[in-house]
């Protein structure tokens, strides 16, 4: 039997080498194979291991030993560890073209990939097609790139390929810095020769011998992976020198981020590839004209190379018959939050939010309400629940505010405070933003200052309208789309939420019950006199004799939430 | 004047990287990611020496050291434990993790605790989302953090340490 358990980062955070390890022992000269293969997306399910066709999740390591006794045919019980039907069929669902080998090849041996129809790709495009016709290609897929703006690909190819000079550069994004979006890391963890070959495509389309893919620092597994990956590929004559015995030679290098968002905006990623610290610069010069060391360079991210190979093996009609008028293909989503199913999913162009959310997604956890889903991370919006309808195409999300972005969908229910989810996301750009222009350096610190006073119940009749005020200048007054974008958290959360602000801002109510400060803890009837959160209260503000309902003094109390957690009455109330 | 054959001695593990990126241009981040692994933080006179050897203005390596997260300019405890505060972690409750972390090692951020056993980090996201609230210590990574397990965590290291 073909034993394979999905070791991406998340399977191992979930235990997948344990597992693993379990299963090596009990399957030493079995006969067996035992296997790695990267994320299959539903990490809600880890650690998984699948053995031939069946799917067996949460497989714990107790579990390993049931499915040891099931491979190797003895009485088990590992039936109840097969996938539910309904998971099975929400993975079957789906249209997977950057995530085809995700979680079912071995993405540390080639052989796995070529058998897949890898590599047949690029030899096509170097035994029959010109550049020009690659190009073409790709320009009747419609493929925009996926990293956050959604620029069509082709145009960026066919401009790098116009410049003039000798020597060109492929440049891979790997920088995955929304926080909440991993599906680049999936890839490369999963997949990586996809991505190798989406970028050898590229080089043969543009004319460019030499390739860097930066990557964060923050994805040890997927540098080790992909590092791997080159090696073989070198050694199968897939890379390198005369490529396939031709003419065409291109190799690829990894560049290993240092920790900076505003590296994922192309001009910084040239300046930290050339040594420097990642401050962007003006556009034009694009990268297509003068780019890594003022050559001309192509950038795109991990997802759109990814999808390059799949184009060119069924042709670009076929992937532009996926999707929607404006926005063509599938896109990988990373469900995360408040969501009962999170993980990948890809899905056709088109589906609305809600779709996605309540069909991959699995609704909401613990079954709350949906509230809103940020998408874009923190240069989008948020997308309020009456607005679930959306398409996802990248013109109906801009209406909304939000942004398609890499991809990243934060789910959040009603306990979720969206002016302390603002206050998040300015303190995350705060803190990214490189300090090359005023506006975003120092007005985005002062939205974010009003925010933190907000959140402490310290607002004040006109901060909202400061903020509108502020964010519309930080928008016209910064060069690159970091600063650009770093207000949309506020607008988007100020345009459907804006009652929680007037909550907050008025009232000093926090109705999500999020912001500390604007909570107050008080005992109800419920309380039996245990004395626990009086005993456990760090600043002796609870009091009360034993059997008799207690008090919580408020000017003494720090709201630490401490004796809410404890209390085993539900006695203390929070409003 | 210090000796350079001094500094070359003193920082001798770090002369292969150097040599290998000699005249390399654009190789500044990459040799500091090496110093760092070597050394474990960027202390003063390592930064002088790399810009002295490379010669790149001093100024010009500090402005890189400083412009990138990734970079330390303190030392930091035995286990370094990254604490993700992406969006999805922040939802899911990482505020509340950082409080019992904070509590237990009673120190601030990037700061080491007594027994320089641990210093703890936040950073903006580990990619490991759909296990949120998410930490990473050395090379392991704990997902679906709540207080009890992460003080029970940081306990079965600090016990490992002890039976050492």
């Amino acid at each position: 039997m073909r034993v394979t358990v999905g070791k991406g980062s998340c399977g191992i955070a979930a235990g997948a080498a344990d597992v693993y390890q379990a299963l090596e022992a009990g399957l030493q000269n079995t006969g067996h194979e035992l296997l790695t293969t990267g994320c299959i997306g539903m990490c809600y399910l880890e650690p998984i291991v699948n053995v031939d066709e069946r799917v067996f999740v949460k497989v714990t390591k107790e579990a390993a030993g049931e499915l040891l006794k099931y491979i190797l045919g003895e009485e088990n019980q590992a039936e109840r560890y097969l996938i539910p039907r309904e998971d099975l069929d929400n993975l079957n669902g789906q249209q997977r073209i950057a995530l085809k080998n995700c979680g079912l090849i071995n993405p540390e041996d080639i052989e796995e990939y070529i058998a897949r129809e890898g590599y047949e790709a690029i030899k096509k495009c170097v035994g029959s097609l010109t550049p020009e016709q690659v190009i073409e290609e790709i320009k009747l897929s419609g493929l925009s790139g996926r990293g956050g703006a959604g620029f069509p690909t082709w145009f960026k190819w066919n401009a790098a390929r116009a410049s003039a000079g000798e020597k060109k550069y492929v440049i891979c994004n790997a920088d995955e810095g929304d926080p909440g979006a991993f599906m680049d890391r999936a890839v490369i963890e999963g997949d990586p020769h996809a991505l190798i070959e989406g970028m050898l495509i590229a080089a043969y389309a543009i004319g460019s011998d030499e390739g860097i893919v930066y990557v964060r620092a923050e994805y040890p597994l997927a540098i080790v992976r992909l590092e791997l990956a080159l090696e073989q590929a070198r050694a199968c004559g897939c890379l390198g020198q005369h490529i396939f015995g031709g003419d065409f030679c291109f190799d690829i290098r990894i560049k290993a981020g240092a920790g900076a968002f505003v590296c994922g905006e192309e001009t910084a990623l040239i300046a930290s590839l050339e040594g420097e610290r990642g401050m962007p610069r003006l556009k034009p010069p694009f990268p297509a004209q003068k780019g890594c060391w003022q050559k001309p360079s192509n950038i795109n991210n991990v997802e759109t190379y990814a999808n390059v190979p799949w184009i060119l093996r069924n042709g670009g009609a076929a992937f532009a018959a996926l999707g929607t008028e404006n926005s063509k293909g599938t896109k990988v989503f990373a469900l995360t939050g408040k969501i009962a199913k999170g993980g990948l999913a890809e899905v056709p162009m088109g589906q609305t939010v809600g779709e996605v959310v309540f069909g991959v997604g699995g609704g909401i956890k613990n079954g709350r309400a949906l509230k809103a889903v940020q998408m874009g991370g923190p240069s989008g919006g948020c997308i309020p629940a009456e607005l679930c309808d959306t398409p996802i195409d990248y013109r109906s999300l801009a209406a909304t505010g939000a942004i398609m972005g890499s991809g990243g969908m934060v789910v959040m229910d009603d306990s979720t405070c969206m002016v302390d989810m603002a206050r998040f996301f300015l303190d995350f750009t705060c803190k990214e933003s490189c300090g090359k222009c005023i506006h975003c350096r120092i007005g985005n610190r002062r939205m974010l200052e009003i925010l933190e006073r907000i959140c402490k119940g310290e607002g004040l009749d006109g901060d909202i309208e400061l903020l509108s005020d502020l964010a519309f200048q930080i928008k016209e007054g910064s060069l690159c789309a970091l600063g650009q974008t770093a207000p949309n958290p506020v607008l988007t959360t100020l345009r459907y939420f804006r009652n929680e602000y007037e909550d907050h801002i008025f009232r000093k109510k926090c109705t999500a019950r999020q912001c500390k400060p604007l909570l107050t803890y008080s005992i109800s009837g419920k309380c039996t006199g245990c004395t626990l959160c009086a005993r456990k209260c760090p600043v002796g503000a609870i009091s009360g004799t034993v059997k008799q309902p207690h008090a919580i003094d408020s000017d003494k109390c720090t709201k630490c939430g401490k004796c809410a957690e404890i209390c085993r009455f539900g006695a203390v109330e929070v409003e | 004047m210090t000796c350079e054959c001094n500094q070359n001695k003193k920082w001798e593990l770090l002369e292969p990287t150097l040599e290998a990126y000699a005249g390399v241009a654009g190789s500044l981040i990459a040799i500091l990611q090496k110093a760092q692994e070597l050394y474990g933080w960027l202390p003063i006179e390592l930064i002088a020496h790399i810009a002295r050897r490379t010669g790149i203005k001093p100024a010009k390596v500090m402005g890189v050291v400083t412009f990138y997260a990734q970079f330390r300019t303190k030392p930091v405890g035995k286990h370094l434990i990254l604490l993700c505060q992406g969006t999805a972690c922040h939802v899911n409750g990482s505020g509340g993790i950082e409080e019992a972390i904070r509590e237990r090692l009673a120190v601030e951020e990037g700061e080491i605790t007594p027994d320089g056993l641990f210093t703890y980090n936040n950073v903006a996201c580990l990619g490991c989302c759909s296990l949120s609230p998410v930490m990473m210590i050395g090379e392991k990574t704990y997902g679906n953090l709540t207080k009890e397990s992460v003080l029970r965590i940081l306990k079965d290291i600090a016990e490992q340490e002890e039976a050492l």
